[in-house]
């Protein structure tokens, strides 16, 4: 499918990601309008900013298997938001080619009112995909995650693992150029997760792009081959995945092999 | 209106490479009225997506009710004649005439009305969808017309049935109120894109808005006939009355209305509805290409 586009990629030269911080008073016209009369309009306007990225300088291609580390509030979340487009850099350059799908939260993009399959194809409109392509992957998505008549209820007669179960497979059916993955894949029983890993594995591979924020080292060494580590809003160390886990978690590292704090330590 | 920067002055940021190729994926960022137009076209280009959330909004109000989207059609009907009826009876004119003149006026009503009111929470009511999807803003916008056109075709029923008891002249210049509807559905998304922006920003604007269109409404001939008072005998009521051409929206409502009713058009509604459509798109585009990728943030 690629082959036929431009080369699947992500280039972000300095970028900055500032978020202005509108209290009450500078959010409302008052302060505007009386610095206006009082002839005092520079005081007035200024408003307070969080530096959430600051010169993030990224290059990734085709074939690009990228997990993020961090702590809590490091900025993964943010990057991930300036490398899918829906953040473009207050300062700096971001330019994205190819198709994303951010899966950030499973839940956004779900209506409770409707039918398990009208959010189907909802949620695969919004990830980019056509209807018609949504339709042909209902039988498919109906298997994976076992809801069988279910389908045809309403989104908010089912319970929270059942809505995982749909979000899950709607999303790792689809075809991105470009994944973008922010953890929060929990909350189903162990039976279902190890299918559902099949599948993110698969559809990881079928995406020319992937960037994984996580803190589970087990599921990181699953996908990803190259790191990013993420502190106060800018990269601390980019490269080989083992590299940049034992920089990151210095003395607490251990070999490949999953542990229970690991998995205790992963955030929901 | 001016907005005054609140963040380090925009560099203009140069377009990414991708945009050299026109790949369909390939999005154009930064300040330039380029990513503002791309913008609005890789929006058009989603009808799949926002035609199908546009209807969802309609059978999501009326979910689990007997009569579903029905109900539009029937409390307009029942305003109507409400109102046709108290009016009829308060100015001392004919129902054959107050009537569909209340009727028709409520249903341009409701389509101005929907814009602009829902237009000033277009941004802030999606912040989820804003903040997990890169989706173009004019989607949002798009829906947002889709489904006030959908209610307006619902409302629309009601007209048809209305012709039946009250008979008016149609002429085939009836048929202008296909282009008519155009201009005022072109209007309604560059007033909900524009007030959309300024009101995620400063959200003072939202209950401004929404007071300034509930004073419209009485300012505007809907319930009150304007012909009728321009000519009353009275010449300072004749005199007043004129003074409804300086609201904008009083042109809007006349160049849907009066095909609709059999009337003849007047060339100078037609006139301000243009202009009012170049300026306002013009204003537009002016702030979208500046505070479009600012939406995200603010929001």
């Amino acid at each position: 499918m690629s082959s036929t586009m431009q080369q699947v990629s992500i280039d972000t030269r300095g970028a900055c990601v500032d978020f202005p911080i509108f209290d009450a008073r500078s959010r409302s016209l008052k302060k505007t309008v009386m610095g206006l009369v009082g002839g005092n309009i520079a005081s007035g306007s200024k408003v307070p900013i969080i530096e959430a990225l600051r010169d993030i300088d990224v290059h990734l291609e085709h074939g690009a298997r990228v997990g993020l580390v961090g702590h809590n509030g490091a900025g993964k979340s943010t990057l991930l938001r300036l490398l899918s487009g829906i953040y473009e850099p207050t300062r700096g350059t971001a330019s994205i080619n190819g198709r994303v799908a951010p899966v950030f939260d499973l839940g956004v993009g779900m209506d409770p009112e409707v039918s398990g399959l009208e959010n189907i194809i909802v949620r695969g409109l919004f990830l980019g995909m056509t209807r018609k392509e949504m339709e042909a992957r209902v039988d498919d998505i109906a298997e994976f995650t076992e809801l069988g008549d279910f389908l045809r209820m309403p989104l908010r007669t089912y319970s929270t693992g059942m809505r995982v179960r749909l979000a899950l497979g709607v999303v790792t059916s689809i075809d991105p150029e470009i994944l973008l993955l922010d953890e929060g894949i929990g909350a189903v029983d162990s039976n279902f997760l190890d299918k559902s890993k099949k599948r993110l594995k698969e559809l990881v591979e079928r995406s020319g792009l992937l960037v994984f924020a996580s803190h589970s080292d087990a599921f990181l060494r699953d996908l990803c081959d190259t790191a990013i580590w993420m502190e106060h809003g800018q990269i601390k160390a980019h490269g080989d995945l083992e590299d940049v886990l034992k920089a990151y978690k210095g003395d607490d590292y251990r070999t490949p092999e999953k542990t229970s704090r690991e998995r205790g330590s992963a955030e929901a | 209106m001016t907005v005054p920067a609140v963040l380090p002055a925009d560099v203009e940021r140069q377009v990414g490479p991708g945009s050299v190729g026109s790949v369909a994926t390939a999005q154009l960022t930064g300040s330039t009225f380029g990513a503002a137009v791309s913008d609005l076209r890789r929006g058009w280009a989603q009808r799949a997506l926002w035609g199908h959330l546009g209807w969802q909004d309609i059978r999501q109000r009326y979910r689990r009710s007997f009569l579903g989207p029905i109900w539009i059609s029937l409390t307009m009907a029942v305003t109507a004649i409400a109102l046709g009826t108290l009016y009829a009876g308060l100015f001392d004119n004919d129902l054959a005439i107050q009537l569909p003149h209340v009727l028709v006026g409520f249903i341009v009503w409701g389509f101005i009305s929907g814009c602009i009111n829902e237009g000033a929470e277009v941004f802030t009511s999606n912040v989820g969808l804003i903040t997990h999807l890169p989706a173009p803003l004019s989607v949002h916008i798009y829906r947002l017309v889709w489904r006030q056109t959908l209610f307006f075709l619902h409302n629309l029923v009601v007209y048809v049935v209305m012709l039946f008891i009250f008979h008016q002249d149609l002429k085939w210049t009836a048929l202008a109120v296909i282009p008519a509807f155009g201009l005022l559905a072109l209007n309604g998304a560059w007033a909900a894109l524009l007030l959309g922006i300024v009101a995620t920003r400063f959200r003072d604007f939202v209950p401004i808005a929404q007071s300034i269109v509930q004073l419209a409404f009485f300012l505007t001939p809907i319930v009150w006939i304007y012909d009728e008072l321009a000519r009353s005998p009275n010449p300072t009521i004749a005199e007043r009355a004129k003074l409804a051409e300086f609201n904008p929206f009083l042109h809007f409502l006349e160049i849907v209305r009066r095909p609709l009713l059999g009337q003849d058009q007047l060339l100078h509604h037609w006139i301000v509805v243009l202009a009012i459509t170049v300026v306002g798109w013009a204003l537009t585009m002016v702030v979208l290409r500046r505070y479009r990728a600012r939406v995200s943030y603010w929001v």
